[in-house]
């Protein structure tokens, strides 16, 4: 059955959509950018990380495009002073929630964490940093987890889920406590439903999730491999 | 009883305080050297995989990040267990010797230069790299050239000036372009003529520093650095040789996983920096330097024709062991005679461009040291993994550690020569820290930035009250 056609506006342009799209496939359809950091293309979308929010006109608050279906007649705006604002804030509290020290990581040059900070003008972080005492998941032949370096997004656990079907990743706790966990919390290279695909690896927009013995600046993950393969063979959601 | 208090303004890595305490009359009595460094590296090291230390220690201690990176590069070939690939190993000793050229050219030409050609007693207003530039500008010229042709190789290979990413657990990460190759052999000749000039020139003047000479940390000590099998001066790669302060070899051809046989570590009260010494000997007799100095002491010959004719003319002024601490920057010199000569044989030989530059491999040992000859002197890494390659245990003997003792020592015989407490002046004090300076302890690494050791010099009564304060910057 065709999906319905609706009109709406994105920063004052006219232009229809599918019902039943988010703002944030809407606005990609259209040749319209939004920043986002959790998303990716072909996942389930969680609306982890608050830096696609925009705003919607009639609206004070604003929401996350990723997430927010649309609507007929929705005047959404996708770029704004107070959107900066937020998408700063968003991006320093993930900064200062963990360690990222750039200057020592593997994807220092091809993370998307970087580049969004770069791109939102970051320079230096007003707010405390928390420097948390995390630990490294080195157990895996192949890959390595480092605490340290990850933002939660769940990249990872979507698209072991929805793509390669596994289902080895999960969120554990909440807040401040929250961790990615491989195999209900049992060590990364002893998860038996671990297919060692790497699309986790490759998914991962940090260098939280990393192939071993890639030393400073190596490790350039290929994003596009996993989208390609998530367009020709479909998530199961 | 007066305190004297030499300590450093700015700092990034770390400082050296100098304490100068008078007696009564206003003589020497005592002085302490100390030095506070960045700490707990070795426990931040902890849990993280071993193939990201290279990077990690070449941030950590930003003075001379490719030696560490070496060092720790060489540590984790070891944890690899792999042989690496024969032109990485050339184009490591490459930029290393390429390091060492410009390490040394910043060292004489724009720290300690404006002492020998302005005077110790100069004004300090204009007794800088710039006042060289002013009164003597074909020299203060030349040695900015022999530093950008040192500059001019690592970016060449590395692609980055200061931190690159470039040497890598099992070998380098991309091969030699001919281009480049051909670029470094065309400004290698320019190169070859100022270091053998800037030697000249040194030698020549070497009568007005007879003061110097006989008073800036001149005592006997043992002394280290590595040595291949047949004595030659080894920089990269090779065995650590400890000859005895009257010229015996005491021990030849220490591997590095041996170093912990032959070299103990004292923690002292007044310094952060721990206390290196001569095991079989013990603390404090089992004092060493090393270092440019400690290198042209230990090694038998340099092994190649032009730095071999300067070694010979070297000790027989000098004797078998030259003992003060004035001579580093002659063996400073040398060394870059040495460096160029080694460079030129090494791009002369086309297996330079080969193109397989990395080994591969997981963790094949438990533990593993990389020991190299830093521009300072000896440097280690030694790490410990678990089976799975995260580290659990590191130790880093960084190479002013080794000088620490010494330089504490040659810092109370000039003092106690050129200090009159009762009519201080910033000339007596500058000789202090000209003696520091001459060993280019990486504590100077602030002062990389502005070319200058920036200090601030300040007299203390009994009670702690400031009676006179002197600031360089
Ligand atoms: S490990 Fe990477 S992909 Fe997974 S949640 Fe953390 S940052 Fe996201
Ligand atoms: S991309 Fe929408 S919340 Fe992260």
């Amino acid at each position: 059955m065709p999906q319905k056609k609706i009109s709406i506006r994105i920063d004052g342009e006219l232009i229809s959509a599918l019902e039943g799209q988010t703002i944030l496939q809407a606005a990609k359809a259209n040749g319209k950018y939004i920043p986002t950091l959790c998303d990716l293309d072909g996942l389930t979308s969680v609306g982890a990380c608050r830096i696609c929010l925009v705003e919607v006109s009639g609206s004070e608050r604003l929401f996350p495009a990723c997430t927010t279906p649309i609507q007929e007649g929705m005047s959404v705006t996708t770029n704004s002073p107070k959107l900066t604002r937020y998408r700063r804030i968003s991006v320093e509290l993930l900064l200062i929630e963990r360690n990222h020290v750039c200057a020592v990581c593997v994807s220092n040059g091809h993370c998307e964490l970087q580049t969004m900070a770069s791109a939102l003008g970051i320079g230096t972080v007003g707010l405390a940093y928390n420097f948390p005492k995390l630990s490294i998941d080195m157990s895996h032949p192949r890959f390595v987890l480092d605490h340290n370096r990850c933002i939660l997004c769940t990249r990872c656990v979507r698209v072991c889920a929805e793509l390669e079907g596994a289902h080895m990743w999960e969120l554990t706790s909440r807040g401040i406590h929250a961790r990615i966990v491989s195999e209900m919390n049992e060590q990364w290279g002893k998860a038996t439903s671990c297919t060692s695909c790497g699309k986790c690896v490759h998914a991962c927009p940090t260098g939280a999730l990393a192939e071993k013995g890639w030393a400073v600046e190596e490790m350039v993950k290929k994003i596009d491999a996993v989208t390609s393969l998530v367009h020709r063979r479909g998530a199961q959601v | 009883m007066k305190r004297i208090t030499i300590e450093p303004v700015s700092r990034i890595e770390g400082h050296a305080k100098i304490t100068i305490q008078l007696d009564d009359l206003g003589h020497v009595a005592n002085t302490e050297f100390s030095v506070t460094q960045v700490r707990g590296f070795e426990k931040f090291t902890e849990g993280h995989p071993f193939y990201e230390m290279p990077g990690i220690t070449a941030r950590i201690c930003g003075i001379c990040p490719i030696s560490h990176l070496l060092a720790s590069a060489k540590a984790c070939d070891a944890i690899m267990a792999v042989r690496i690939p024969p032109v990485a190993r050339k184009l490591r000793e490459l930029v290393h010797f390429a390091q060492i050229v410009q390490s040394h050219a910043l060292s004489f030409f724009y720290l300690s230069a404006p002492d020998f050609l302005l005077g110790m007693d100069s004004d300090p207003a204009s007794r800088n790299v710039l006042g060289v530039i002013a009164g003597h500008p074909e020299l203060a010229r030349e040695g900015i050239e022999l530093r950008k042709f040192g500059l001019l190789i690592v970016e060449g290979l590395a692609q980055e000036r200061v931190h690159p990413s470039w040497i890598v657990p099992g070998g380098v990460a991309t091969p030699l372009s001919n281009a480049t190759r051909d670029r470094i052999l065309s400004e290698l000749p320019a190169a070859k003529g100022i270091a053998e000039r800037t030697l000249q020139f040194f030698k020549g003047a070497l009568d007005q520093y007879k003061e110097e000479i006989e008073f800036f940390g001149s005592f006997p000590t043992m002394y280290a650095g590595m040595v291949d099998a047949k004595g030659n001066l080894q920089l990269y790669d090779g065995g650590l040789r400890f000859r005895s302060a009257t010229g015996d070899v005491v021990e030849d051809y220490v591997p590095a996983e041996e170093y912990s046989n032959y070299i103990g570590e004292a923690s002292l009260r007044e310094s952060y920096l721990k206390a290196p010494f001569f095991k079989p000997i013990g603390y404090p007799g089992g004092v060493y330097r090393v270092g440019p100095l400690g290198r042209l002491n230990a090694a038998s010959q340099c092994g190649t024709p032009k730095a071999d004719a300067e070694f010979r003319e070297f000790h027989q002024r000098f004797g078998t062991v030259a003992h003060s601490a004035f001579l580093y920057h002659y063996a400073r010199l040398i060394e870059i005679v040495h460096a160029l000569e080694k460079i030129e044989t090494l791009l002369d030989d086309t297996r330079i461009l080969e193109t397989h530059t990395r080994a591969t491999a997981g963790v094949n040992a438990l533990e593993g040291v990389g020991m190299i000859e830093a521009p300072r002197g000896t440097l280690i890494h030694h790490y410990k993994v678990s089976e799975e390659g995260a580290i659990t245990w590191a130790n880093l003997i960084v190479a002013t550690g080794h000088n620490n003792l010494a330089i504490g020592r040659s810092v109370q015989q000039v003092s106690e020569h050129f200090i009159d407490g009762t009519k201080l002046t910033e000339g007596m004090l500058n000789r202090v820290s000209a003696v520091v300076r001459a060993y280019d302890p990486c504590l100077s690494c602030s002062t990389h930035a502005s070319g200058l050791l920036a200090m601030q010099i300040r007299l203390l009564d009994a009670n702690g009250g400031v009676l006179d304060e002197l600031m360089t910057d």
